[in-house]
């Protein structure tokens, strides 16, 4: 029935494919800060999984709906809490970690509506980053990082290392990571976290309670 | 029986349908009409001459396509347009009309009689119940008291409750029938009256809820109706604003159509609508364990029904774990929006309900 239901996810970003990848089929999903819905879309077709989203931008809520996909309007922050316990087998957060007012009370609320939670950001310990910050001492701009530091969203940059401390700290296991490149492939620093928080661009993070 | 308890003897429901049903009896969409519409959802209005009252939404190839689906409306309990109301017959004499004796009506009850209608036409599930305003109340209802018989859910513009402004418009509304020497205490009727003036009055104040402010300064602003200043105190009584006259014009033709013991009976019953105060008022308990798939729309402007009534909606599906979707449309047009032509609205339900049938398996 393409005729009837645009396939949205056809241009899907390559990290969302990595992200569908480590999501089995026919689970319960919710992913937030869905965008055009094109993770979501996959997912049901390709998966048969019940996957759901919630994006703060209405355009881009209107626009998913349109194309028959159940996203709600709402925002990380604030709509997470209603949900009951256990309501997901997975919760994505793709790239919108450094950009929620309290990260470490979403990351909380992913892991109390599911099971798993699927978080990738990009790394500000990125070596480019680094050596940005050093020689010009001035913030640094970046593909991944593309925006002034008076215009850009992300309010919270962390590095991979600053992640896996977080994930400690809260008690929560790490059932897979990976480093990936801008382009969302992966990327060969797999083995060492040191050399992922250097050359990754962005991570991909799988994490349950303990 | 409804739930004040009283028992109507007799129940008429009527009703249009458009489209056709399919063989597996799947296909159907109920729709639920706002305060003082119909059922000619789609098609001349037999009263006023006027195209059906969502003929931009319902239609061959429109939002909610007659090409795909068996769509039905009916009149509401206690409406005026042929479904058992205040005019109608209490007994088996014609003559003698129920008027200010008709039971006190709720949400629930006009849902019960769509129920009994949709059940007499064979149909187990629905596969959308669909409506604004008040209509967005039924839907609300249709989803909690008939879970597994309503695929899809959308209501539109409205609220899980009427909140005291609502009830404060409605009341003035009420109060201006009252004041009509023509109302008779309600016995109008009797001999062939009507409290036009107070039914008028009622249909302007409501109108005023319906736009928004942006709405109203764009149509009209300040702009007097002639360009005679004249400052005779025959002026001043007249009406002068072109927006003054706007509100009369609505007010006259409304009259035309509609009953005002049936106009006091629905207020009442979405004034008397809460629905999660059956459920110790937790909304979401309303809506546990349901495997409806909703749509919440709701319109920027629209202060009657604000976008927080159908977040406030949103978040209780959420917590009872429903498949909600949620969008806030961008109009200026108040609470009207929802029948008007408002593109991205149209394409929302139309995604919606093309989204839905894919999932109920209506393709195919």
């Amino acid at each position: 029935m393409t005729d009837t239901v645009r396939y949205v996810a056809k241009n899907m970003r390559l990290d969302l494919r990595l992200i569908a990848e480590m999501i089995p089929a026919r689970t319960k999903v919710l992913d937030i800060g869905s965008g055009d819905g094109s993770l979501i879309d996959h997912l049901f077709r390709t998966k048969g999984c019940d996957a759901r989203g919630i994006e703060i931008d209405m355009a881009e809520v209107t626009h998913a709906v349109a194309h028959g996909l159940p996203v709600m309007q709402g925002d990380a922050d604030s709509d997470l809490a209603q949900y009951p316990d256990g309501a997901f087998d997975y919760v994505v957060l793709s790239r919108t970690l450094q950009a929620v007012e309290r990260p470490r009370e979403v990351l909380r609320q992913m892991l109390r509506i599911g099971r798993h939670a699927l978080v990738s950001f990009p790394n500000f310990g990125h070596w480019l980053v680094r050596m940005q910050l050093l020689w010009s001492g001035r913030m640094p701009m970046t593909s991944v990082w593309a925006k002034p530091w008076h215009e850009t969203p992300n309010i919270h940059p962390c590095t991979i290392r600053d992640f896996f401390v977080l994930c400690a700290e809260e008690g929560y296991v790490v059932e897979k990571w990976l480093a990936v490149d801008e382009a969302g492939q992966r990327s060969p620093w797999r083995r060492s976290e040191g050399l992922a928080n250097l050359f990754g661009e962005q991570a991909l993070f799988q994490l349950r309670k303990a | 029986m409804l739930e004040c308890g009283i028992a109507l003897p007799h129940l008429e429901v009527a009703y249009r349908t458009y489209g056709t049903l399919n063989p597996d009896r799947t296909n159907a969409i109920l729709i639920c009409h706002a305060l003082t519409a119909d059922q000619y959802v789609a098609e001349t209005h037999p009263l006023t001459g006027r195209p059906g009252w969502w003929d931009q939404v319902v239609g061959a190839g429109m939002a909610i396509d007659t090409d795909r689906h068996f769509v039905i409306c009916t009149n509401v309990l206690g409406g005026c347009m042929g479904t058992t109301g205040p005019r109608s017959p209490r007994g088996k004499d014609p003559a003698d009309v129920w008027g200010t004796d008709f039971p006190p009506v709720t949400i629930r009850d006009m849902v019960r009689a769509q129920k009994r209608l949709i059940d007499r036409l064979g149909i187990d599930k629905l596969f959308a119940v669909v409506g604004g305003s008040m209509g967005g109340m039924q839907v609300l209802d249709w989803a909690a008291a008939y879970p597994d018989h309503v695929f899809a859910a959308v209501p539109i513009a409205t609220a899980p409750y009427h909140s005291a402004q609502n009830i404060a418009f409605n009341e003035v509304g009420r109060q201006a029938i009252f004041a009509d020497p023509e109302w008779k205490a309600g016995r109008y009727w009797e001999d062939d009256g009507m409290p036009t003036r107070g039914l008028a009055v009622a249909r302007m104040v409501a109108h005023i809820t319906y736009l928004s402010e942006e709405a109203l300064t764009r149509k009209f602003g300040r702009r007097q109706r002639s360009t005679e200043t004249a400052s005779s105190m025959a002026a001043l009584f007249s009406d002068k604003f072109e927006v003054e006259s706007y509100l009369q014009h609505q007010g006259s033709t409304f009259v035309g159509r509609f009953d005002a013991n049936s106009y006091l009976t629905i207020t009442r019953a979405c004034d008397y609508f809460d629905l999660a105060a059956e459920h110790g008022d937790n909304l979401s308990a309303a809506f546990a364990g349901t495997r409806t798939r909703f749509c919440l729309i709701s319109f920027t402007s629209d202060w009657l029904y604000p976008t927080s009534a159908s977040r406030a909606v949103a978040r209780a599906l959420n917590a009872a774990a429903a498949n909600v979707s949620f969008v806030e449309i961008v109009s200026d047009k108040g609470h009207d929006a929802f029948l008007l032509d408002e593109p991205d609205f149209h394409r929302t339900l139309a995604g919606f309900l093309r989204g839905c049938a894919e999932h109920a398996g209506l393709n195919k």
